[in-house]
């Protein structure tokens, strides 16, 4: 069952930055972190569902992607070990998002979802300089409550022991030792 | 004008047939907040000996009054209860920034210098400073309870155990704390020896057992004691060893393979525990340690195992095999029909049951259906509570379970995947919810789910005379659905609704129904801007508040605002008007 993005008329997938290729809408479907407006679209199911039917097949469950659906509390959906949720902050941002850690299988997919969450660029990833080019670096608290910067260690030690993530000012951030 | 003031006098002493002391001591006897303020409104001396003897409040909607307002009318109270964020919250709907800081409440009590012994907290915002000043500020403060709470750390818990010499009960319950694995524990100083419930369950970092295991030696009177997933099995058998008092149990984490050594002393430590009543827990759990706690299951009345993500359908039916006094039991659905047949024909006292998703993402594991719910009906004839996530489910299923439990109070259904109908007959799920609502002369709360039409909202509005609470998603046709429960239900109080095609026309249909209820929520509904300014205006005892995450200031810049539509509407009554400490991106209007 898909559902449409039609926020107040606009379509807003035609200036939706995307994380992959144009074209590749299934692809997206999977790492759209989350959809925060869905209208119900009863009006579908009634009457067309040969349409429903192959809509069905071609798109993954887009309900695992609804906001606050199902109705359970974070901290359950945090004991299912398929998922991983944590909170991500970005100094100056009003706001803390969730992220479900276990969406991304790398870094790039990793940082992508942050820039396009947080509408920011993070600079270029060097192992001796950290990160050059943008005012933001991303860090993340570790299971010994050390702040690390991400991408010094390997992912799967990484996605591991992260406990949460914070995209620092530059200014706030430790020199690269 | 004299004749007119006796004639006054007269009529208030008929009133009260006996001295104010008397009556006040009659009223020690009624207890509960809806027939306490129901006799404050009797007459004006009842109101006044009311108010000066009521020493618990209950406050549902933390902005529906302020600390002033309070502390004028009842000075003497003791305990207080606030609630902050909506329900909603729960499932992040509501930014963290939103509100219910529960600050300015302390600092007005500290001020007054009201002799507060118990505070309890739900959905609330709570710093390390409101912990530190509320840990200073009352000498006779015994108990804390916070419920979904966020924004404190250990640090805050550190105050708390250091400052307060009269702890009974520290309860901490699905919060979100930072935990900062310091020695909150040891904080607690020897000559605290009063407490009677410790739960710390939800923290996640280290725990100093040490200073857990003395606290427990030095506390004769802990009833209630709920682990986080740090303490390890031998540290568990060497509590309960100390606790064999132990009411309630939170077990923390188990093990993958324990030494026999240690499984014999949990063995031992268990049996002894003969006031064991209630389990919870089991965070990381070995599934074979479940058998140590065979021997006292039949004492339990209540078993929470929805944590424990690794305990198999097999295992639970085992344990809950020997659970016959059972009277609440919350479970992850992995227990599948095949265990809720078991729980049915086991469990004849029970009274709730939660059965939460474990498989969140969909992948096709049918694992409780609308059998399982079914055998539950017919098996367990005191049920009053449910709450059910489930794959599927058929009107004749609901219908059968309506005629099997006629007694529920709370009946909150959950299909997992929005507007799926009848497996069956791929019809709205109308009839089968209707005939819940039908049966259940007495249902408080309801949570709808699944394909629906206007048509169950108008069997809701015809039946569900005594319904409070009201949760609809992806449900409903035109604005007539949402107009006849308004219309229809005298006691609703909270009604929350998401995604859903329910616009203006409903919203201001009856302005003054709102001020019989708590709170409305609409999210991505079909109310627009226009439509809740124009509510505004009607209603001033209204706080109308748009929570527009997207965008802080979208909302001025558009050029089209009226028929814009509102993305979260949260609308509640208040005697004090617009809150001050909103964010910018809630507008108040």
């Amino acid at each position: 069952m898909a559902y449409e993005e039609i926020i107040n008329g606009l379509n807003l997938k035609d200036t939706e930055l995307r994380l992959g290729l144009p074209g590749t809408e299934e692809e997206e479907q999977q790492q759209l972190q989350e959809v925060s407006c869905v209208r119900s679209n009863k009006r579908q199911f009634h009457e067309t569902t040969d349409e429903h039917n192959l809509k069905e097949e071609s798109s993954p469950p887009a309900k695992t992607q609804i906001v606050g659906w199902p109705p359970v509390r974070s901290n359950r959906k945090n004991n299912n070990k398929n998922v991983s949720y944590m909170k991500v902050s970005m100094d100056g941002a009003p706001y803390l998002r969730k992220i479900d850690l276990k969406m991304y299988k790398n870094y790039s997919e990793l940082l992508k979802a942050l820039e396009n969450m947080f509408k920011f660029t993070i600079g270029e990833y060097s192992e001796r300089e950290g990160y050059k080019g943008s005012g933001f670096v991303p860090t993340y608290e570790d299971k010994d409550g050390d702040w690390m910067l991400v991408g010094d260690v390997p992912w799967d030690m990484f996605s591991s022991s992260c406990q949460k993530l914070r995209i620092m000012k530059r200014s706030e951030a430790p020199p690269a030792s | 004008a004299l004749a007119a003031r006796e004639k006054k006098k007269e009529e208030e002493e008929e009133m009260n047939y006996f001295p104010d002391e008397v009556i006040e001591h009659v009223f020690d006897f009624v207890t509960s907040h809806k027939d306490r303020n129901a006799i404050s409104l009797v007459c004006k001396s009842w109101f006044k000996i009311e108010r000066y003897s009521r020493q618990r409040v209950f406050i549902g909607n933390c902005y529906a009054v302020n600390p002033v307002r309070l502390l004028r009318r009842f000075p003497c109270l003791k305990s207080l209860t606030l609630k902050g964020k909506p329900h909603f919250a729960d499932f992040n709907l509501v930014p963290h920034e939103w509100g219910g800081f529960v600050q300015p409440w302390i600092e007005a009590l500290a001020r007054s210098r009201v002799g507060l012994e118990e505070l309890r907290l739900k959905r609330m915002v709570v710093t390390d400073e409101s912990l530190e000043l509320l840990s200073r500020s009352f000498s006779s403060f015994k108990s804390l309870v916070l419920v979904s709470c966020e924004g404190f750390t250990t640090d805050g818990l550190a105050s708390i155990a250091a400052n307060c010499r009269h702890l009974r009960d520290l309860d901490l319950q699905e919060n979100e704390i930072d935990d900062h694995r310091g020695q909150w524990l040891s904080c607690f100083p020897d000559t605290c020896t009063t407490l009677v419930t410790l739960n710390f369950a939800c923290l996640e970092g280290e725990t100093n057992l040490v200073a857990l295991e003395r606290l427990v030696a030095r506390s004769p009177n802990l009833k209630s004691l709920k682990l986080n997933r740090a303490v390890p099995l031998d540290a568990l058998a060497r509590l309960m060893a100390c606790a064999p008092q132990i009411v309630d149990l939170g077990v923390g984490s188990y093990e993958n393979d324990p030494d026999s050594e240690s499984y014999l002393k949990l063995e031992a430590a268990i049996k002894k525990c003969t006031s064991l009543r209630s389990l919870s827990g089991f965070l990381e759990a070995a599934p074979h340690c479940l058998s140590a706690f065979h021997p006292i299951c039949h004492n339990l009345t209540s078993l929470n195992l929805s944590y424990a993500a690794e305990i198999n359908g097999s295992h639970l039916i085992k344990l809950i095999q020997h659970c016959k006094k059972l009277q609440r039991l919350w479970i992850l659905d992995s227990i599948g029909d095949k265990g809720l047949v078991v729980v049915a024909s086991t469990c004849k006292e029970l009274q709730e049951l939660r059965v939460f998703p474990s498989d969140l993402l969909g992948v096709g594991n049918t694992a409780v259906t609308e059998e399982g719910l079914v055998a539950i009906s017919a098996g367990c004839p005191k049920l009053h509570s449910i709450l059910y996530f489930c794959q599927q489910m058929t009107n004749a299923a609901l219908i059968t379970v309506a005629k099997n439990c006629p007694n529920f109070v709370r009946f909150r259904l959950c299909i997992l995947e929005p507007n799926k109908p009848d497996h069956l007959t791929s019809q709205p799920l109308d009839e089968g919810f209707g005939a819940i609502v039908q049966a259940c002369k007495n249902l408080r709360r309801l949570s709808l789910s699944g394909l629906l039409t206007d048509q169950i909202f108008l069997y809701i509005g015809m039946f569900a005379t005594e319904l409070e609470m009201l949760s609809i998603a992806f449900a409903g046709d035109t604005d007539k659905g949402m107009l006849y429960v308004l219309n229809g239900c005298k006691k609703m109080r909270k009604l929350e609704i998401r995604d859903s095609p329910f616009g203006d026309t409903a919203l201001l249909a009856d302005v003054n129904k709102y001020e019989t209820m708590r709170s409305l929520w609409m999210s991505s509904c079909e109310v627009t801007l226009g439509g809740c300014k124009r509510l505004a205006q009607k209603a001033p005892w209204l706080n109308v508040e748009i929570i527009d995450e997207n965008d802080n200031n979208r909302m001025e810049q558009n050029g089209h605002e009226e028929s814009q539509k509102v993305d979260k509407l949260y609308l509640y009554r208040t005697v004090v008007g617009t809150r001050t400490d909103a964010p910018p991106f809630v507008s108040i209007l």
